[in-house]
């Protein structure tokens, strides 16, 4: 029990559970849960308790039982106790003071020392310059084909998704990204249809077109992790394992997913070998509301769920972590400033856990969010150092619905904070002429890329 | 608008295969003013068929036997935030219905906005094409305000529907923001999952046309009453039946 008065008021908390969520910033994910604060004065109450509470405490107390969730096993039995010794005297208000002045190295080597539940608890007593500037001092670099994560470097996914995975337009929407240079974390698609055998069909056409045009990057096609052990099993070009992951036993068993079956997809990926620098092979996404969403969430707010995605993630040292920001909808992120906000929790929250977080920068046409925010949004994550974003043709996904970040926007960032993209990819990029001394450039006319574009039918 | 000031793409012939916004050109790095007023404009018509309020005037006319009811939800703003309330019906409208209990129509047909209001235009054409394939089978049409798909779920259970059809409004892209969706469920009752249904997407002019959406539907809906079931497992057999 919590308790605590402001001003005349005095306020009582049941349970650490029933603080994180009072505590949190105002999401209309929580207030549908009935976990978020009641009144402007309930949350600054519970925030000023949580300051207090020992990070010990947190660890000691799991929010969700030990004996019925095995994310909450991952988390108690993979606990670095040495990396724990720096920080481990201190509460989570402490924590945040330490974080704020602690250097590179210091924040990196306390990574396994940390519980979601203390990292989501921090965030909740950080503005959005604390979690852009703790942040921006974590660097997590990961490699398949080339070197993502790089501080001062920003990279995309290239998405070019069709609504009837029509190969030709697929294809197009990868030539249309490549001409403006994006793809370095991975060309990654959304398959329409839900078949082995489709999927496989748009391994083949995306691989191909990698070894065409040579290019220092991944591909991935983002279906069902059983489907992709089955396109392995068939001899498919698979470089990265997607899948969807979640925070608790309950929304993963929603994913049709449990850590066994990643295990498997892991040692599946590992044993293809195709990474030429490296074997960060599994690539995940994530983001809040989804435990809520799949009534798996056991009364933990939505940033504390999202963090323990987090723990499962980082079992696999995966190459790209990606939370989908707000693609789930204004029922768990109601406006622009929500889904700014949880940008900001979720980016901080995965780098402190030292995963190469990426941000899908988005909105749903149902939410009240519009250009304009995802502009501040994606400015402040790439001067908090994101590992990518998408690319998405005009912002515009014909097949999913909503709205990402555009190949323009990735060179808006380019332009105003001098972030090129992975330096393999970025060298590539320069032999092939589309950019020059780092400016984006046309190709001259019968270069590979030019005949791509010819073959494909597009008069180029 | 000139294009003097920007670089148009030489590879527009890629439009031809996808109506992704490609080959946009570009104003430095940038979007040309047009792509930026072109992207605007849909995102605002997108916006507008989420917030505009249901117009069931015109079913209304057509269907004069049909009722008008309303969900939990007070509001497009509370329809939002609680999709909980948008699933049951309202006190005042199931007891419209308390008098039709245990009617049992064959067919349970829910017209609801759902996320967008500017799709129910399409609503009286898709009828005048299922209507006819349901030949034989006793209908019952209700008209439903900030509805969600399990509405349907509750309003069947009370007039002891054989199976339930539910008609909504997509969530709008930016390129279509006024797609219906079909979703049907055999047995309807409160706590059907959605696994227990069956979809049929992207209704509109340009997407899945209306007399093509209607014939899935129908054959769809024939088979859940002669199987006695619904969702994952009328899947496989709808399949073949769709070819």
């Amino acid at each position: 029990m919590f308790q605590t008065r402001l001003g005349h008021i005095a306020y009582t908390f049941a349970d650490l559970r029933e603080l994180l969520g009072r505590a949190s910033a105002r999401k209309s994910g929580d207030e549908l849960a009935g976990l978020a604060a009641r009144s402007a004065g309930e949350r600054e109450a519970a925030r000023s308790l949580l300051a207090d509470v020992p990070l010990q405490t947190l660890l000691d107390q799991p929010l969700i039982p030990y004996e019925t969730d095995e994310i909450t096993r991952l988390i108690v039995d993979g606990h670095d106790a040495h990396a724990f010794a720096p920080i481990s005297s201190l509460t989570v208000g402490e924590l945040r003071d330490w974080l704020l002045s602690s250097a590179p190295e210091q924040l990196a080597g306390v990574r396994g020392g940390l519980t979601p539940e203390m990292v989501s608890a921090v965030c909740k007593l950080m503005r959005s310059q604390d979690l852009m500037l703790v942040a921006s001092r974590c660097e997590v670099v990961t490699r398949f084909r080339n070197t993502l994560g790089l501080r001062g470097h920003f990279s995309t996914r290239l998405q070019p998704n069709h609504p009837t995975d029509d190969p030709r337009g697929v294809l197009a929407s990868c030539l249309d990204g490549l001409m403006f240079g994006a793809g370095d974390a991975v060309i990654g698609l959304n398959p329409a249809l839900d078949s082995v055998d489709s999927c496989t069909g748009l391994l083949h056409l995306l691989d191909d077109l990698r070894q065409t045009l040579d290019i220092p990057t991944q591909t991935c096609v983002l279906t069902h992790v059983t489907n992709t052990l089955q396109a392995i099993d068939g001899g498919a070009p698979v470089d990265l394992v997607f899948q969807s992951i979640a925070g608790t036993q309950r929304a993963n068993r929603g994913f049709g997913i449990d850590l066994a079956l990643l295990d498997e997809a892991h040692a599946a990926a590992l044993s293809l070998n195709r990474g030429s620098l490296g074997h960060n092979v599994m690539y995940f996404e994530t983001g809040q509301g989804s435990a809520l969403s799949a009534d798996a969430h056991h009364g933990v707010d939505q940033q504390t769920c999202e963090v323990r995605a987090y723990a499962v993630a980082r079992r696999y040292a995966p190459l790209l972590v990606n939370t989908v920001v707000g693609f789930i909808g204004p029922e768990y992120l109601y406006d622009g400033k929500q889904i700014i906000r949880a940008g900001l929790e979720d980016h901080c929250a995965g780098k402190l856990m030292g995963l190469p977080m990426g941000v899908d920068v988005c909105y749903t046409n149902h939410a009240e969010a519009d250009q304009d925010d995802m502009d501040v949004l994606l400015t402040l994550l790439a001067a908090s150092g994101v590992n990518f974003v998408m690319g998405v043709p005009g912002a515009d996904d014909i097949m999913l619905n909503y709205q990402s970040t555009s190949f323009h926007d990735a060179w808006y960032v380019r332009e105003l904070l001098h972030r090129p993209p992975a330096p393999e990819f970025a060298a590539w990029l320069e032999r092939v002429g589309l950019t020059a001394r780092g400016e984006l450039s046309l190709p001259g006319a019968g270069t590979p890329l030019r005949e791509a574009l010819k073959q494909l039918g597009a008069g180029a | 608008m000139t294009d003097d000031l920007t670089e148009t793409a030489p590879w527009q012939g890629l439009r031809a295969f996808t109506h992704a916004r490609l080959a946009l050109g570009r104003a430095g790095v940038s979007l040309p003013t047009r792509e930026v007023l072109k992207f605007a404009q849909a995102h605002a018509a997108a916006q507008d068929a989420v917030w505009t309020p249901a117009d069931f005037g015109p079913l209304l006319e057509a269907w004069p036997d049909a009722l008008e009811l309303r969900s939990r939800a007070e509001g497009r703003a509370e329809y939002l935030r609680r999709p909980d309330l948008g699933r049951r019906l309202h006190p005042d409208s199931a007891a419209v219905l308390e008098p039709l209990a245990a009617s049992a129509p064959d067919v349970l047909i829910v017209v609801g906005d759902g996320l967008s209001a500017a799709a129910l235009r399409h609503a009286p054409a898709l009828l005048c094409e299922l209507l006819p394939l349901l030949d034989g089978l006793s209908v019952r049409l209700l008209l439903v305000h900030q509805c969600r798909v399990a509405l349907a779920d509750e309003a069947g259970e009370l007039l002891g529907a054989g199976v339930s059809l539910i008609l909504l409004g997509e969530r709008p892209g930016l390129s279509s923001f006024d797609s219906l969706g079909a979703y049907l469920t055999f047995a309807p009752r409160v706590g059907r999952l959605d696994s227990e249904r069956n979809c049929v997407s992207n209704i509109r002019p340009g997407g899945l046309e209306l007399p093509e959406a209607a014939r899935r539907t129908a054959s769809l809906l024939r088979a859940s009453l002669r199987r006695g079931l619904s969702g994952v497992e009328l899947k496989g057999e709808s399949a073949e039946l769709l070819e």
